[in-house]
């Protein structure tokens, strides 16, 4: 039997955790690979993305746990690597201690980006956090209060998951956001203002097109235009860096994140990244299904179990957590419905604004490449799965974009109005002409015709139904 | 006599169809419904019909043996003699096991308990299994483990009448056993079905996941009724054990990811939770369509554990159960026509069950086999050096049921020696060396465990035509040519029935307390019932679980893909199913011309864009492609389907056969194989 192949992953977040268990779900008995995983949280691995729901109070910092990688996997929490040594094939880690590597994996993640803002200290001050990682959350939740006023710096997908959950927990909240629509990354102009409206019902306030300049510990922070935005809790939600540092120092090729090709490989084919720290060229950073699928296709390569698996990039599919508002944007949504559009390509809009809702579909080829769904959740549900699949979508567009692309359950009125074949007793195959001919063969009370026909005569469910006919029979032919 | 009228005239007995046992009662071979607490003086049409079953010129009244190729009738003597004489033949040169046996979950408890003895005893062979295996098996591994005994519904059908709401999880009753609708008019109901179906059109909810996605769906109900509150904190912690560990798994399915895999939106997602939680009386259900899958058994765990975080089963007006399918299929599964087990529900390598049951047989308990191929698995064996190389079939329809039809009508082929005892000749009979006519259901008495666990004497109706025998006295005339002693091996169903008390007291499914006489005197008897004093166990788990420490089990189970994801060579969900004119293979309802005529043919329900785009035609025809075979199938377009998504009812026979393109993969627990999804195309022909 040859010897494990040694794989180090550097990061005990989402993507380095679900590599582990992809690791074991192909070699239940770690037989194949030995797998260590280095983090530098002390804490059990955690799910990031529910961290919003813990900020919300609907579930418990302890329920966001991530399932242990058990004990084959060799787990050294508390530790970072300090550096990559691709030579001799090891990583140093900050207690002195190397380990040695036949595939290294990164996926160290992102750190929160700091805007520059005077007073802040680089973040360090009191009453200003970031929400990256658990502490932050344990942080956030302990200091939230009803009536406590908070500036979150950032109106993107995690400023507003925040301003909503804190809202939620009574704290008075003013969003401070640099453009002048919210979620620019994601959805329109238009599908901003709505959104922006929306969360306004809910006591959220807004400072758009506004930058936050300066922070005064227990006051609030100071904007650009001279503006002030009371905060005694201040959260920085204004996006994240790849952390690329290790790979930097070790000489890898780095652009905004680690670059990567289709095997996940970076310009050392031992070393791997994943996640958020990894660059690929048919994926953004910043969601967490890029990181499964990524993880999902390394593990197979570093198994063997699919030595030819590729990563193909993951659509984007966002969907807003904050609680009342139904909000999915997904591709690309820039095209205008107003403008001509190239051989191919539809544009479909739906705007009830004073009711929240708003939806837009660009269409290529039938084909789903962007859509925003805001208040239409149905919708949402059906495009997302039209746009992963590339299914052509259905012949009635709006139909789809109201979710209503299944008709309801046809209302059957009045038994005259019944098409002569629809089936009145399922159970017993009983037509309505059927029924029809029993009342002029002499069948003429609901007995009758039950006793000629047997209709009626199974679930039950169409008694009424069949008594009807006889009423409207009796009528019609006196 | 009235249509519609429940006054009971003539002998009472059972449809012979459904699990749901409708009473009815016959006056010569005329059916008429019977006031019964399934199915309250309702009948649908095949029950109303099944009377023609009996006309003697639709069944077997001779056995058939092949000679140059074409089945011939013989009389009994020569039949059975030419059987034994091969099976002792291949017995001496290859061993026991080279000889497989295959049951049915139609067969009475009688019939599949004597059926699973002669295997065992008379054969000696491991290589015993049943239809069930196709049928129920993934909601009784995901049963057991979660509760320690698995009976369909641990409750009378009757407590649905009260509920607020139910939830059925892949089950069509609307038309699978439409008098069972008739218990959920009080509700509002949640269906899970890809498909607009019938059942679905009575529903307040329906969610319509991607097929094969259920398990996700489950999963993420679950991480909602938490996130949402609802969970039953006091019954978790007092009630049941492992929540911990299946928590740390669906928290990793929060509902936007769970929307993205299944389809279901978020908002419909929590509608459900909030409707069964805020319920004062809600039922969970799962049929096939849930259950039918390589990860049935896990799929069936997930739907458990929501059930047990609301603090739902065994908690009185709610709970958790699976609706049987086949007439007998709970019964069925529990007297030792399974591979894996002996009668009383016992596992077969647990030496207290296996002491027990030889004793009853008056073997030592050494001579036992112990667990046998399943049931997929052992037919895919036939023709390799250990399979077997003879196959004894009792009322079961493979050419048709089995997945990946064609694969196994060609190990059948391979077969020395094919005999099958049934009442028509199925497709299956039609292939056999030797074909026994056998008695069923109005010509025979015997017992059947209906799908809410109640014992029911189906009483003999009408003499059996000339020349056919029952299948209890095949198994004596056959097991004496294999050498055993007579009394061994009794004929009558009461004798059978009186040993089976024996053989499963003190097991889970104990029938020691029920007898012919306490049915006739019209007892409502559901097991266990341990003594003749018993009344019997309508509600179960009221108090404590079937596991040793009375708890219920959460299962950490997880949702890991497809079995056989969509590409762009087969980019269809391929599902089947049931039509309300036909049970099963359809080897009796496609003999009953009421019933063919309303329902003739094989069907593809495709969604009217989808088939447009394949240049089909409402009514024309198509051919559904797999990696295994084709079907090909009168275009239905129905705008309500998923338009990824395709559906054929299985219960035709040759190029019609649904399960020609269906996938054999295997649940690793249940080995339930794979018939509720796969990846195909559509052309028209």
């Amino acid at each position: 039997m040859t010897a494990a192949r040694r794989i180090v992953i550097v990061g005990h977040g989402m993507a380095g955790v679900r590599l582990a268990t992809d690791l074991r779900r192909h070699d239940p008995n770690l037989e194949r690979v030995a797998v260590t995983v280095v983090g530098d949280e002390p804490h059990a691995a955690y799910n990031r993305v529910l961290l919003s729901t813990v900020l919300a109070g609907t579930l418990e910092l302890a329920s966001v746990r991530l399932a242990p990688t058990g004990p084959a996997v060799d787990t050294r929490l508390g530790v970072s690597v300090t550096a990559i040594d691709r030579q001799a094939r090891k990583v140093e880690l900050t207690d002195g201690s190397h380990v040695p590597y036949d595939a290294l994996v990164l996926a160290t993640g992102a750190r929160p980006r700091l805007p520059e803002l005077d007073g802040a200290d680089d973040g360090k001050a009191p009453g200003i956090t970031t929400f990256r990682t658990r502490d932050d959350c344990e942080r956030i939740v302990a200091d939230a209060r009803p009536g406590l006023p908070v500036a979150v710096l950032g109106g993107g997908l995690l400023g507003l998951e925040i301003a909503r959950g804190l809202a939620g927990r009574g704290c008075l909240v003013t969003v401070v956001h640099a453009t002048n629509h919210l979620l620019d990354r994601q959805v329109d102009a238009m599908a901003g203002r709505v959104l922006r409206r929306a969360l306004e019902a809910m006591g959220i306030e807004f400072r758009l097109g506004a930058t936050a300049v300066g922070y005064q510990p227990g006051d609030g922070v100071k904007l650009a235009d001279g503006g002030h935005v009371p905060g005694e809790l201040v959260v920085v939600a204004t996006g994240v860096l790849p952390r690329t540092e290790l790979a930097r120092a070790a000489g890898l090729a780095v652009d905004r994140g680690v670059l990567v090709d289709d095997a996940l490989r970076t310009s050392d084919p031992r070393v791997h990244a994943i996640g958020d720290c990894a660059q690929h060229k048919a994926s953004d950073g910043g969601l967490v299904q890029p990181a499964f699928d990524q993880a999902a296709v390394l593990a197979a390569r570093l198994t063997g179990a699919d030595p030819g698996a590729r990563y193909r990039g993951t659509p984007v599919v966002t969907r807003l957590k904050a609680r009342g508002i139904d909000l999915a944007a997904l591709g690309d949504v820039r095209a205008d419905p107003a403008d001509e559009q190239p051989p191919g390509v539809e544009v479909i809009c739906v705007q009830d604004t004073s009711r929240g809702r708003y939806a837009k579909l660009v269409l290529r080829d039938d084909r789903v490449v962007g859509a925003i769904m805001l208040g239409l959740p149905d919708a949402a549900a059906t495009i997302i799965q039209l746009f992963d699949s590339g299914a052509p979508v259905p012949a009635d567009r709006l139909a789809l974009l109201l979710g209503r692309a299944l008709p309801a359950a046809t209302d059957t009125g009045s038994v005259g109005g019944l098409a002569d074949g629809a089936l009145v007793c399922r159970c017993n195959s009983v037509s309505k002409s059927r029924l029809v001919e029993a009342w002029h063969s002499g069948a003429h009370d609901t007995a009758a015709l039950t006793e000629a026909t047997r209709a009626s005569t199974g679930c039950g469910s169409c008694k009424h139904l069949v008594s009807d006919l006889a009423d409207w029979l009796a009528t019609s032919s006196a | 006599m009235r249509a519609g009228s429940a006054t009971a005239v003539g002998t009472a007995t059972h449809c012979p169809y459904c699990a749901l046992q409708c009473g009815m009662s016959m006056v010569g071979t005329v059916t008429a419904p019977r006031d019964f607490p399934t199915n309250r003086g309702g009948l649908c049409q095949k029950g109303w019909t099944a009377g023609e079953l009996l006309a003697p010129s639709r069944r077997l009244t001779t056995p058939l043996l092949r000679v140059d190729g074409e089945l011939r009738p013989v009389d009994w003597p020569t039949a059975l003699d030419f059987v034994a004489d091969r099976l002792n033949a291949l017995r001496t040169t290859y061993g026991p096991d080279s000889i497989g046996v295959f049951g049915g979950g139609g067969l009475t408890n009688e019939k599949a308990y004597l059926l699973g003895k002669f295997a065992r005893v008379a054969v000696g062979t491991s290589q015993v299994d049943y239809n069930g295996r196709f049928c129920m098996s993934s909601a009784a591994a995901a049963g057991v483990r979660a509760f320690g005994i698995d009976r369909g519904m641990p409750f009378p059908v009757t407590d649905l009448d009260n509920a607020d709401v139910v939830l059925l999880a892949g089950a069509n009753v609307a038309e699978t056993m439409p008098p069972f609708v008739g218990h959920l008019t009080g509700a509002d109901l949640i269906v899970i079905d890809p498909r607009r179906s019938a059942t679905a059109e009575l529903a307040a909810l329906h969610l319509q996941p991607a097929p094969g996605t259920d398990l996700a769906l489950a999963l993420g109900l679950l991480h909602i009724a938490v996130a949402d509150g609802y969970l039953a904190a006091d019954y978790v912690r007092d009630r049941t054990s492992g929540f911990d560990d299946a928590w740390l798994v669906v928290a990793g399915w929060w509902p936007e990811r769970v929307e993205r895999v299944t389809g279901v939106s978020v908002a419909d997602q929590r509608t459900c939770v909030r409707m069964l939680a805020e319920a004062s009386s809600a039922y969970l259900l799962t049929g096939r369509g849930t259950e039918q899958h390589a990860n049935g058994t896990a799929t069936v765990s997930a739907w458990i554990n929501l059930c047990l975080a609301l603090g739902l089963p065994g908690t009185p007006w709610s709970g958790f159960g699976c609706l049987t399918g086949q007439g007998n299929g709970q019964g069925g599964r529990e007297h030792g026509q399974k591979a894996d087990q002996l009668p009383g529900y016992r596992k077969i390598d647990d030496p207290a069950a296996r002491e027990h049951v030889a004793g009853v047989w008056g073997i030592p308990a050494d001579d036992l086999p112990g667990p046998g191929r399943s049931a997929y698995e052992l037919l895919d064996a036939i023709g390799t050096p250990t399979g077997p190389k003879a196959l004894l079939v009792f009322g079961s329809n493979l050419v048709v049921s089995a997945p990946n039809a064609g694969h196994v009508t060609d190990r059948l082929a391979a077969l020395d020696l094919l005999v099958v005892a049934d009442v028509v000749l199925s497709e299956t009979a039609a292939r056999a060396d030797v074909v026994l006519p056998v008695t069923q259901w109005a010509e025979e008495a015997g017992t059947m465990t209906s799908l809410e666990g109640r014992v029911l004497l189906r009483q003999q109706a009408v003499q059996p035509p000339d020349g056919v025998h029952s299948d209890l006295e095949v198994l004596r005339d056959l097991a004496i040519r294999l050498g055993q002693p007579a009394e061994r091996f009794p004929a009558s169903p009461v004798d059978v029935f009186t040993e089976l008390r024996a053989a499963s007291a003190g097991g889970p499914a104990d029938y020691a307390g029920i007898s012919y006489e306490r049915l006739l005197a019209g007892d409502a008897l559901h097991w266990p019932v341990p003594d003749v004093d018993h009344p019997g166990t309508p509600r179960m788990f009221l108090n404590r679980f079937g596991h040793p420490d009375g708890r219920a089990r959460f299962a950490a189970v997880d949702f890991l893909g497809l079995a056989e994801p969509l590409d762009d060579e087969f980019p269809l969900h391929a599902t089947t199913g049931r039509v309300l004119q036909h049970y099963q293979s359809g080897a009796q309802t496609r003999r009953v011309p009421e019933l063919m005529s309303a329902a003739p043919e094989v069907f593809v329900e495709i969604h009217p864009d989808t088939a447009a785009r394949a240049g089909l035609v409402d009514g024309g025809f198509a051919l559904v492609s797999s990696r295994r075979g084709q079907v090909r199938a009168r275009v239905r377009c129905v705008p309500s389907i998923r338009w990824d998504v395709v559906f054929l009812p299985f219960h035709f026979p040759g190029v019609q056969r649904a399960n020609l393109v269906t996938n054999p993969a295997l649940d690793p627990t249940s080995r339930m194989p794979e018939f509720k999804t796969c990846a195909v195309r559509v052309e028209p022909v």
